[in-house]
């Protein structure tokens, strides 16, 4: 018998959401304590910013470059290399329960076999992707997802209780709602039992319990919150008063500052932020970022905060499960989410195409399995103990998540994986090259295209951009962390930073992963 | 992005005459063929139903079906569209290959890009089942050594 894995993903959630890693407004107890007993990343980088992209890295161990899913919209290909195929031919029992998102959602046609396994289940006998069971939900009662279907069957009454993600032009709502009017809150009177966050737990434990006691499994639980809308249940609301939030530190009070600070770097920053001109489906299409007032923010921090509480009480109820089981020495946990959300930082919520820590910095704990003895010399291998908890420094990325689940495994990563085992310590890290991380952005849609490419390395932040609608190719961002942890000036034109900027740059340039070819055509929006 | 109507085009060359192509394009009748999650369609006069795979009738206008210029129109009528035109152009090239062009124009403009995505992937269907050969490398499969 070997060591069991639950992945526990959570979708857009900030670093500074967590307890463990500073946070204050939700309370995160379950995953503090695995941080505790664990290991706690303080620079884990996705290499996308948006949804697909990054569950994609994550399945694939693989740069979106390579994989091929350069952006939201595009399909992953239903044979591209899984991760949990490799632990299912290694003989772990496998699953995939809340948000996969592989494939475009907007899909009347029924024609992504992802949407239709809602309907048809996997077929007997076969696994999808290398998980054998799967059960899907995304942030509300629509959708081609097995949630909606259990929602409409069982609780039709509280399908309206939701917020509506579209607007009638099929846009990604910005209809403001709450005691503010912020965008995308809601009043949601659903039962807490039947909020989508409780359904992947309970359906999670639902599996769990019907597996063998001797039995190996990967089983991927995926909550959609906090991602926006914030219609987190009326009756839960209360745990955060919206009038005590602190505004974030990132949001700059005045307006003058933010527009000072936003204008310091490439123009789609400030064309977005006046409403001019919004580059990617993610954001609502009629919402001007500068009219979100302070009242509105606290109101969104504070929803996001009641989500963030909710999946960790929810985490708690399966490690609980887990326990009764009698597994619970047996079980590596890692905890991260796909992406960030802006929350406030420079008068902005949502994502796009800015590669600032808002979107990029994220929470990420192992606690790993304490039957397991970890060296940091060869991490994950049962050699020697891991002397009390850990806190890694060092860049590590999404890509590292698949080649760790197989080192936890037992099973050597395929050679198709770009990263490798995450590291236990910061020494772990410096001996194995954790040196930097990349992150890449390209949307072409509706005539509007956008290319990025960034690294952290050495405390900075360095992004180029590609020719594009808004760009010349000529713009960048750089930003030192230690100086300027909320990356409020841009030292891309700084005469005094020219030759790191210049070493940076060729640096990023230099890892840039192979390109899949050819291109991946865009099916939908998202 | 303000504007709410958007066009998209996907085109794809296959290998055989336009007036093979035509055979299957001008017939309204033949769209469940090779238009992915169609599952079924009816035709009478100039008006064609069909069924999407997640159960939902989608009324369309047929407008032009020209064996002459091997073009093909369509409006969807249904209310989710503010407006909406599909066009198919066949174009015949002078090596007996063709080139396959199919438009939509659509408001909302997610719509444009939910249908444009689809016919993309119906454009490699009519060429699989034109050319006769197992399915082709598209875009959509994975290369073999799994990049």
């Amino acid at each position: 018998m070997g060591r069991k894995i639950l992945f526990v993903t959570t979708d857009q959630q900030r670093y500074d959401t967590l307890g463990c890693n500073g946070g204050t407004i939700a309370r995160t107890p379950v995953v503090d304590a695995l941080a505790a007993d664990g290991i706690r990343y303080e620079r884990a980088h996705p290499q996308s910013v948006v949804c697909m992209p990054s569950r994609s890295t994550m399945l694939t161990g693989q740069h979106p470059s390579t994989h091929g899913v350069w952006m939201n919209g595009v399909p992953l290909p239903v044979d591209a290399p899984s991760v949990a195929d490799v632990l299912h031919q290694a003989g772990y029992r496998t699953a995939l329960i809340g948000k996969a998102h592989f494939q475009p959602y907007l899909d009347p046609f029924l024609r992504f076999e992802e949407n239709a396994m809602s309907r048809d289940g996997i077929p007997t006998g076969r696994t999808h992707r290398g998980f054998e069971h799967l059960e899907s939900a995304t942030h509300g009662p629509a959708g081609p997802v097995h949630y909606a279907q259990w929602l409409a069957r069982e609780h039709p009454e509280a399908i309206g209780g939701f917020y509506q993600v579209l607007d009638g032009s099929l846009q990604v709502n910005g209809e403001g709602g709450g005691a503010t009017g912020a965008p995308q809150v809601k009043v949601n009177p659903i039962d807490r039992s039947w909020y989508h966050t409780d359904w992947v737990a309970d359906r999670t434990i639902r599996w769990l319990d019907s597996l063998a006691a001797d039995d190996d499994w990967f089983c991927w639980m995926s909550f959609p919150d906090p991602h926006h809308p914030w219609d987190p249940p009326q009756s839960e609301v209360g745990r955060v008063d919206w009038h005590d939030v602190p505004l974030p530190a990132g949001y700059p009070q005045r307006a003058d500052d933010r527009e000072r600070i936003i204008g310091d770097k490439p123009r789609h920053w400030r064309l977005w932020y006046e409403g001019e001109l919004v580059t990617n489906y993610e954001a609502p299409a009629r919402w001007v970022p500068a009219s979100l007032t302070p009242d509105q923010l606290r109101e969104v921090l504070a929803r996001d905060a009641v989500e963030c509480e909710l999946i960790d009480e929810a985490v708690g109820r399966v490690l609980a499960a887990i326990d009764r089981r009698g597994w619970s020495d047996d079980v590596d946990i890692i905890f991260t989410t796909d992406h960030g959300e802006l929350g406030g930082d420079f008068g902005l919520l949502f994502k796009g195409p800015y590669h600032v820590d808002a979107l990029m910095r994220l929470p990420l704990v192992w606690r790993p399995a304490r039957s397991a003895l970890l060296s940091p010399e060869a991490p994950a291998a049962p050699v020697a103990p891991l002397a009390g908890p850990s806190v890694v420094t060092k860049p590590v990325g999404l890509v590292d998540l698949a080649p760790t689940f197989c080192a936890i495994a037992g099973v050597d990563a395929p050679p198709w994986m770009q990263g490798q085992p995450l590291p236990v310590t910061d020494a772990d890290a410096d001996a194995r090259g954790f040196e930097r991380v990349l992150t890449e952005w390209d949307s072409a849609i509706f005539g509007i295209d956008v290319h990025l490419r960034t690294m952290m390395r050495d405390h900075h932040l360095c992004t180029v951009y590609r020719p594009g609608t808004c760009h010349d190719g000529t713009e960048g961002e750089l930003y030192d962390l230690d100086e300027d942890p909320l990356q409020q000036v841009n030292l891309w034109d700084d005469p005094a930073r020219q030759a790191l900027r210049d070493d940076l740059v060729a640096d990023l340039e230099d890892h840039q992963p192979p390109v899949r070819s050819p291109q991946l055509l865009l099916e939908a929006p998202a | 992005m303000k504007s709410t109507r958007a066009s998209v085009r996907r085109e794809l060359r296959i290998a055989r005459p336009a007036a093979d192509i035509w055979t299957i394009v001008g017939d309204p009748a033949r769209i469940h063929e090779w238009f992915p999650g169609v599952t079924a369609c009816d035709v009478s006069g100039d008006t064609r139903v069909i069924t999407t795979g997640s159960g939902i009738p989608m009324p369309e206008q047929l407008l032009t079906i020209d064996p002459l210029q091997h073009r093909f129109q369509y409006r969807i009528t249904a209310p989710l569209f503010k407006e909406h035109l599909g066009t198919i152009d066949v174009i015949g090239l002078d090596d007996g290959t063709s080139l396959v062009v199919y438009s939509t124009d659509a408001d909302p403009a997610t719509m444009a890009l939910v249908i444009g995505g689809a016919m993309g992937q119906a454009l490699f269907r009519l060429r699989d089942l034109l050319e006769g050969t197992a399915p082709h490398c598209s875009p959509h499969t994975q290369a073999p050594d799994g990049r």
